[in-house]
């Protein structure tokens, strides 16, 4: 089958769907790839790069002319008309946002893949676009920060004076979030942050971050990875928070989402104008309307001596990187859809993947999808599996006594028959047990093997036995005793030579 | 040499050994603990020549130098994956001098009589029983080590029961022994039997279980000299004989642990045989890679560590293993090793063969310590390990490995599992970490991957 890569049509859009990598292995998949020229050139992917990858480059129409369509953006009505019938596109698609769209594809018999549908399960992390974006975005919304911010991120004593450290309040602990926490702290700034699910606090803390925790009992933890709405107390609660913390912090960076719903407002205009001249903003969430009361999506404002940024296209400000993740995600998706390795896709709705991100099959409208329901971590109400686990049974105490008692009156009894001198023999072998217990248990486990070998050696010992018995007059006793001594004196060389070898070896 | 001076050269003997094997307990002191090994039987055997009832001369000259020269030989010249081999052959050689020397005691005992020369048989009777055990269990599991033997559990029909009788028989020739004061008839026949049993215990424990073999074996060499002590009057030989007795025992308790077996259920044998496996079962797929992405990711990487089982060791991959990481190191990366106990053929063989490769030893953790931070590392290598990193055997109470302590290298960022194939481990079942999101396959032989891995740095 044909795969085609358009250009991407909307403005400020530098990324592209194939990456002459991510186009390779499509290659090897069997199917043969079609890009539109200068497709990657906003993203520093020139059309010898994808030639050299084994693509074919050609003018847009022809590349419609495809099979299976790679885009990033969802396709223009104009984009639909020129895909051929029985096509599939596979893209960012908003099926929420964008009901006409999804009818204009299934009148024209055209199935469409959203990348933003990918449920979000472990098996389709490899596909999870949305992730990826976050998380460049995490990662561009420091840079941006610290690109309006007026100083350093880290604190730095110097002949000229001190420098004090940013402080950073991060607020929803997502993929975003995450990246940001972690970008942040490794540029030196103290890193706080916010999420009403519980479950990340490790996450937080793992990246350096810290994490800020209401005296509310209340867990977000919503379906799919995405915090639910809280209740009005809990709100409360969390904006005085926020407003307490807005006087102290230099920059806020915002990414509070809930799908399908407008952001919420969680920056107040009052907190903004709180906060010190010379502070920044970062609304991740501009495209669904902002966090902050003064966002200004797709733009960069001032407003109360506080620089608050809306940018709507942070992944697209990293085109190279973000190219690459997302044709990595589309190739992911691709490999799922060729079931049988043979370059070419089926829509299978048995997989729970693919049912999820197809929006469009077959001149209908598939979406929304039955909901999958997991969060990242499992809810309480989960049952652990039962399971029938042999436990071992401890030995009674009663048993171990009357064990123990019945081994000391054999012992006493054969030590009343015994003569002494065998008691006196069987004291040293009890010591040397204890001993020899304690004293082995002391030695590394790295040194278990040259403990084994120098046993070997230590036990050659026996040689002395052989050589009390040399001097009898038997020759038999004679003959066999020269034998022990010989097999025995090749166990105290060897053994005690090896072991010399082996820890001459250890060394730091 | 007066009879005190030698029991005194004895007793300073024993306290050098015991010094010998507390030296082990750290590396920086290991190697004067084997001076103190050394010094204590050349002590011993000065004293032991120079006692005046010894008198044979040259003969013990010559069967001395003979023995001390294959021995120095064979020392010098064993590869250090032979080492399992070596330590075998060794036991059988304590085992086949004890028992000779309880076959020589028996033969000439001077003039005992009453409860005293019954006690003498009784231990002539162990002595020689534990030797003869010792000395073809050791020749089998050096068979099964060099692959003479084939390493599958053998499974004669009824073989539980032939043990005991061979147990039962032996305790009641012993008797018969001891009441008619000594027949060299019985004598022999339980030889012939304990040789037997011997070689049947071993042959029907399976390749998988050979640590735990070696270090029994380990002990019950060091029981044979024990008994070959009492049998001799001798306090330096039952000294000896119970550290090397309890250290194997040791040994042993640690291997059956790190495999959530009992002692019983190894001794008995047939590992891996019982087990239905369902390999059938859908895992899933697994992801594969290349050497040029491994070298890629490990170069990026802030943690790494990597845990070898004995596969590394076939494939002689620890030399590059080494280069991988002292590159790695120089450049910054957190490199260490986790060793789980029973990765090798014998225990703290893994570490041996590291340290050979010139892997400094302080970045060679065991799994105790190393298996809390898997969570922070960046990516994991798996060397040539199967069984010792699947995590069925935490998760899944029906798998036949359930609750055997394994290295929870899947909590790591990145897991690079290096296998030649899709084959499963000793244990016989499937390994679910081959599967896991966060696992990629490299295939091939695990020293052309590291090396390949090493070319693309």
């Amino acid at each position: 089958m044909q795969i085609g890569i358009p250009k991407e049509t909307l403005k400020n859009e530098n990324r592209v769907a194939g990456t002459p990598d991510s186009i390779e292995k499509l290659i090897k998949l069997g199917f043969s790839v079609v890009v539109e020229s200068n497709a990657g050139a906003s993203a520093s992917f020139s059309d010898n790069l994808y030639k050299d990858s084994g693509a074919e480059v050609t003018k847009g129409e022809d590349v419609w002319n495809s099979d299976i369509i790679l885009k990033v953006n969802a396709p223009t009505e104009a984009e639909v008309d020129l895909a051929k019938e029985g096509a599939t596109v596979i893209s960012f698609i908003g099926p929420a946002q964008n009901a006409d769209l999804l009818k204009k594809l299934a009148d024209k018999k055209v199935n469409a893949m959203a990348m933003d549908s990918v449920p979000r399960i472990s098996r389709a992390q490899s596909m999870d676009a949305l992730s990826s974006t976050a998380n460049i975005a995490g990662y561009r919304a420091v840079v941006e920060a610290s690109h309006y911010f007026g100083r350093f991120f880290t604190g730095q004593v110097t002949a000229a004076g001190k420098v004090p450290p940013a402080k950073v309040l991060i607020i929803g602990a997502g993929v975003a979030g995450l990246a940001a926490i972690g970008t942040a702290g490794s540029l030196g700034a103290i890193v706080r942050a916010f999420d009403t699910r519980l479950e990340v606090k490790e996450q937080i803390e793992s990246l350096g971050g810290q994490f800020l925790k209401l005296d509310f009992e209340e867990d977000g933890s919503g379906s799919g990875g995405y915090a639910k709405t809280m209740s009005d107390e809990f709100i409360k609660a969390e904006m005085a928070l926020f407003a307490e913390q807005a006087k102290e912090v230099d920059i806020i960076i915002t990414t509070a989402m809930i799908p399908g719903k407008p952001a919420p407002k969680l920056i107040t205009a009052d907190m903004v104008k709180s906060m010190k001249a010379g502070s920044v903003i970062i609304d991740l969430a501009a495209a669904g309307g902002g966090n902050c009361e003064l966002t200004s999506p797709g733009k960069a404002i001032t407003k109360h001596g506080v620089k608050i940024v809306g940018f709507t296209d942070m992944a697209s400000r990293l085109p190279g990187q973000a190219s690459q993740l997302y044709s990595n995600n589309l190739l992911n998706l691709v490999k799922l859809l060729d079931k049988n390795k043979e370059g070419s896709i089926e829509i299978d709705f048995e997989d729970e993947v693919v049912r999820g991100v197809t929006v469009v099959k077959d001149g209908e409208v598939t979406w929304p999808a039955p909901p999958i329901s997991v969060s990242a971590a499992p809810a309480q109400a989960k049952p652990a599996p039962v399971v029938e686990k042999k436990v071992e049974e401890p030995v009674s105490p009663v048993k171990k006594t009357v064990g123990m008692a019945i081994a000391g009156f054999l012992f006493l009894w054969l030590s009343s028959v015994a003569p002494t001198e065998f008691l006196s023999h069987f004291t040293v072998f009890i010591l040397a047990c204890v001993v020899g217990y304690h004293v082995v248990w002391s030695v590394t486990s790295a040194l278990h093997t040259p403990l084994m070998s120098v046993t070997n050696a230590v036990s050659g010992i026996i040689v002395v036995g052989a050589l009390l018995q040399i001097s009898s007059d038997n020759t038999v006793v004679w003959a066999l005793a020269l034998l022990a001594t010989l097999i025995a004196s090749i166990n105290v060389v060897g053994g005690f030579l090896v072991t010399h070898r082996m820890l001459k070896m250890f060394r730091k | 040499m007066s009879e005190g001076l030698i029991t005194g050269s004895y007793i300073l003997a024993a306290l050098l050994f015991i010094l010998a094997l507390a030296g082990l307990s750290k590396q920086e002191t290991s190697q004067k603990g084997n001076w103190f090994g050394i010094v204590g039987m050349a002590v011993a055997l000065i004293a032991t020549i120079a006692n005046p009832s010894v008198d044979a001369g040259w003969s013990i000259l010559v069967a001395m130098v003979i023995g001390g020269a294959i021995g120095a030989k064979v020392a010098l010249k064993v590869e250090m994956t032979e080492m399992p081999e070596l330590v075998a052959i060794l036991h059988s050689f304590v085992g086949g001098a004890a028992m000779l020397v309880g076959i020589n005691s028996y033969l000439d005992h001077g003039s005992m009589e009453g409860v005293l020369l019954n006690i003498h048989l009784v231990e002539v009777f162990l002595g020689v029983f534990i030797g003869a055990v010792t000395l073809t269990g050791s020749i089998v599991a050096f068979g099964k080590l060099r692959g003479l033997v084939d390493s599958k559990p053998l499974m004669l029909p009824g073989r539980h029961k032939m043990n005991l009788a061979a147990l039962v028989v032996s305790a009641l020739l012993m008797m018969h022994f001891v009441s008619v004061e000594g027949s060299t008839f019985d004598l022999v026949i339980m030889t012939v039997i304990a040789l037997i049993f011997g070689w049947h215990l071993i042959m029907s424990i399976g390749g998988a279980d050979m640590p735990v073999v070696i270090s029994m074996l380990n002990s019950y060499s060091g029981w044979a000299a024990a008994a070959a002590g009492f049998l001799l009057s001798n306090d330096l030989l039952i000294v000896t004989g119970a550290l090397v007795g309890s250290s194997g025992a040791i040994l042993s308790y640690i291997m059956c642990k790190a495999m959530n077996r009992s002692f019983i259920s190894v001794i008995a044998g047939g590992f891996g045989t019982e087990v239905s496996i369902s390999t059938d079962e859908d895992m899933g797929e697994y992801t594969e890679t290349n050497a040029e992405a491994v070298a890629d990711m490990l170069k990026n990487a802030r943690n790494v560590i990597i845990t070898p089982g004995y596969g590394m060791a076939v494939a002689q991959a620890q030399h590059p293993v080494h280069e991988v990481t002292q590159k790695l190191r120089d450049a910054g990366v957190n490199v260490r090793f986790g060793i789980h106990p029973v990765a090798g053929r014998l225990p703290g063989h893994m570490n041996v063969l590291l340290a050979e490769a010139k892997v400094p030893y302080d970045i060679v953790l065991e799994m105790d310590e190393i298996n809390d931070d898997f969570g922070e590392t960046d990516v994991v290598l798996v060397i040539g390990a199967n069984d010792t990193v699947n995590p069925a055997a935490s998760e899944d109470p029906t798998s036949p490995i359930a609750g055997m302590p394994v290295l929870e290298v899947w909590n790591a960022e990145n897991v690079i599992v290096f296998k030649r194939g899709m084959a499963t481990g000793y244990a016989g079942v499937q390994n679910p970490l081959f599967f896991k999101d966060n696992t990629s396959m490299l295939f091939g032989d695990a020293k052309d991957s590291v090396d390949k891995i090493l070319k693309s740095f």
